[in-house]
């Protein structure tokens, strides 16, 4: 194949890939949004904080470890930090939202930041703020076969990220549609006060639902922790998904995903050809732009619901 | 008891449209102005102003900034670190290209240029609303300190990637530069925010700023009546910018005195100063000051209890800062969603029927 094209193909396979990452972190804000209109800056936080549980848990050195003597097996310390983000979702209804429940969506989101900084500040008086290595035994490297047969360098981790991702999704489309909550979880999202008079618990769905997207955040998580070491960087990805969701729309899980590919995609791209012309580093702002270009066009995003207005 | 309106009649119209309608508001600003200006300059050494009155003044001065615009107009913006660094920026390149320019005309022609870059941001606010608009502010911060950091042109070419404040004189006192007394400094300052803030205070009762709080509070409605959303959210994008511009000028020119884009002008700044208002309270040029006061202040007195009173480690210290700091906001979004200003209004209220109260 023509190295030229070639290396355009490499850059835009890497540029999904790194999309995908993206689409993870969008995905938890999405859930919340729509469940409960709040726009949930701490999703970035959570997502180093379930890392940051996860490592200690399995970790030789970590705070388990250090205080107990023994680690738990990866596939226990994944259970346990699920239960660790169930508690958390709970503490947070329990003692943050119950009492914001009608205050101005601005508001909400204040509080969330700060909700940001204190599970920043607890993250590291419990776990340290030191880079930790999170190996739970993905694959690492370049993909044998596709360099082999194609000469493409893909890495393997983020292909294991797509098919999580992938699989992600399909489940929760699976939740929302089929399961008595996912239905009750969709009333709440289409009207709060029509969902409470048929009898859906707020609170408790509220609860699900920050626990299902605390569960994305681990998994967001992981995925990250693998590539990147833990570290408190990560919690700056809420930044990066922040162009994926006005791009695809607040409320809309595909939207997340086909907004992930193209801010990464573009990224990539414009990293690559149009970077070196203005003297790179461009990707702190480039997906900005590209996703304000698009709202001029579609104010709600590209899958978002059509915004009506009355007087 | 002593706090009563009964028995001030008003005459006329203008005593009846004043700023203060009631003779204690008046008296009880007077008295803060005078401790301000005539008690305060005794007791400010080099770390009073930089570490509390100087941070107080021009966070405060930002504070208004935002607040016209979010508390006012509706619009919530992200880019206050950006908008910061564009007037800090314009202050570095105006006082080193044209040296003799006066450092008050340095000043507002930094908010001048920082305004025209506002509205060119603020444009996207006609199409796009909400948490969309939020965060397409962000891109204003993201490019903004980018640009400042990659262009060597608006470093002066440093080596260092920094920029730092000439010594200048206004009246024959230095006001920047390491060498200028902390009073001056300080009284500048409080001058200068004085005057602004009194500005902001009558705009935003004027016609201008009635038709943003049209927009605000529903703008599809303030179109009916006959406001032109165009011109209010430009004109709200454009004096926020103004104001804002002007603090990051004196954030860096008097304050910092030497600045560096990435860590001066960051989202955390941005962030701060919304934190500001919303504690301080939305739409309240009283609120931006309570709020100013209270984001800079509490920091400070923390560090201090648990670094000298309780002997804790520096960094343990600045992580269950960080925490408190996110307890607080919460704790204060719960109680009182509307701020300290609304905390004053009915603290006021409660004065008012004090010692008896039915």
């Amino acid at each position: 194949m023509n190295p030229e094209l070639l290396f355009f193909l490499e850059t835009v396979i890497g540029g999904l890939m790194a999309g995908v990452m993206y689409a993870l972190v969008a995905l938890g804000f999405v859930l919340i949004f729509k469940a409960s209109g709040i726009f949930n800056f701490a999703q970035g936080v959570m997502c180093l904080f379930a890392a940051l549980a996860l490592y200690d848990f399995m970790a030789p050195g970590g705070w388990v470890d250090r205080w107990f003597g023994f680690t738990f097996p990866v596939w226990a310390a994944i259970a346990l930090t699920i239960v660790v983000m169930i508690i958390l979702a709970w503490v947070i209804e329990r003692f943050v939202l119950q009492y914001l429940v009608q205050q101005e969506p601005i508001i909400l989101f204040m509080a969330t930041i700060g909700l940001a900084y204190v599970l920043e500040g607890v993250g590291d008086i419990l776990f340290g703020s030191d880079v930790k290595p999170l190996d739970i035994g993905l694959p690492q490297g370049a993909s044998d076969w596709l360099l082999d047969n194609f000469n493409l360098y893909v890495e393997k981790l983020e292909v294991v990220a797509a098919v999580t991702a992938a699989v992600l999704v399909t489940v929760l489309a699976v939740f929302f549609q089929r399961t008595r909550i996912g239905r009750a979880l969709r009333a709440v999202a289409d009207d709060h006060q029509a969902a409470l008079s048929v009898g859906i618990s707020l609170r408790t769905i509220w609860v699900i639902v920050w626990s299902v997207s605390g569960i994305v955040a681990l998994v967001a998580g992981i995925m990250w922790g693998s590539k990147s070491g833990v570290q408190f960087s990560l919690s700056l990805i809420a930044l990066k998904a922040l162009p994926v969701l006005i791009l695809g729309g607040f409320t809309s899980v595909p939207g997340a995903i086909v907004g992930g590919l193209i801010i990464g995609v573009g990224e990539k791209i414009a990293e690559v050809y149009l970077g070196p012309l203005v003297g790179g580093a461009i990707e702190n702002w480039f997906a900005y732009m590209l996703a304000l270009a698009f709202l001029l066009f579609r104010p709600q995003g590209l899958f978002g619901e059509r915004i009506i207005e009355r007087v | 008891m002593f706090y009563r309106e009964a028995g001030q009649f008003k005459t006329d119209y203008a005593s009846d449209q004043a700023l203060f309608p009631i003779a204690q508001d008046r008296w009880f600003v007077l008295a803060v102005l005078f401790v301000a200006v005539a008690v305060v300059p005794f007791f400010v050494d080099d770390y009073w102003a930089n570490a509390i009155t100087l941070p107080f003044l021009i966070y405060a001065l930002a504070a208004i900034g935002l607040n016209l615009l979010t508390g006012y107009c509706g619009q919530v913006s992200l880019g206050t670190g950006g908008f910061m660094a564009v007037g800090a920026f314009s202050t570095f390149k105006l006082t080193t290209a044209f040296p003799e320019l006066n450092f008050i005309v340095v000043i507002l022609l930094s908010g001048a240029i920082t305004a025209g870059v506002g509205v060119l941001f603020g444009i996207p606010s006609l199409r796009i609303k909400g948490f969309y608009l939020a965060v397409a502010t962000l891109a204003a911060q993201f490019f903004l300190v980018w640009l400042f950091n990659k262009v060597d042109w608006f470093l002066n070419y440093s080596p260092t990637g920094q920029i730092s404040m000439p010594p200048r004189e206004i009246f024959g006192i230095l006001i920047t530069g390491p060498r200028a007394a902390p009073e001056a400094k300080y009284l500048f300052c409080l001058i200068f925010i004085g005057i602004f803030a009194l500005l902001a205070k009558n705009l935003v009762r004027g016609r201008v700023g009635r038709s943003w709080m049209a927009i605000r509070d529903m703008d599809i409605a303030a179109e009916l009546i006959g406001i032109r959303p165009l011109e209010a959210k430009l004109t709200a994008f454009a004096v926020s910018s103004f104001y804002v511009g002007m603090a990051g000028s004196l954030y860096f020119g008097v304050w910092l005195g030497a600045a560096e884009p990435i860590e001066a002008f960051g989202i955390e700044q941005s962030f701060l100063v919304l934190f500001m208002i919303i504690v301080g309270g939305l739409g309240s040029i009283l609120g931006s000051f309570l709020g100013a006061a209270f984001i800079t202040l509490m920091p400070i007195l923390m560090k201090n209890f648990m670094v000298d009173g309780l002997q804790l480690a520096v960094v343990t210290a600045k992580h269950i800062e960080i925490t408190m700091l996110g307890v607080l906001i919460i704790f204060f979004l719960i109680v009182e969603p509307h701020g300290f200003a609304r905390l004053w209004q009915i603290a006021k209220e409660k004065l008012r029927l004090w010692p008896f109260p039915h």
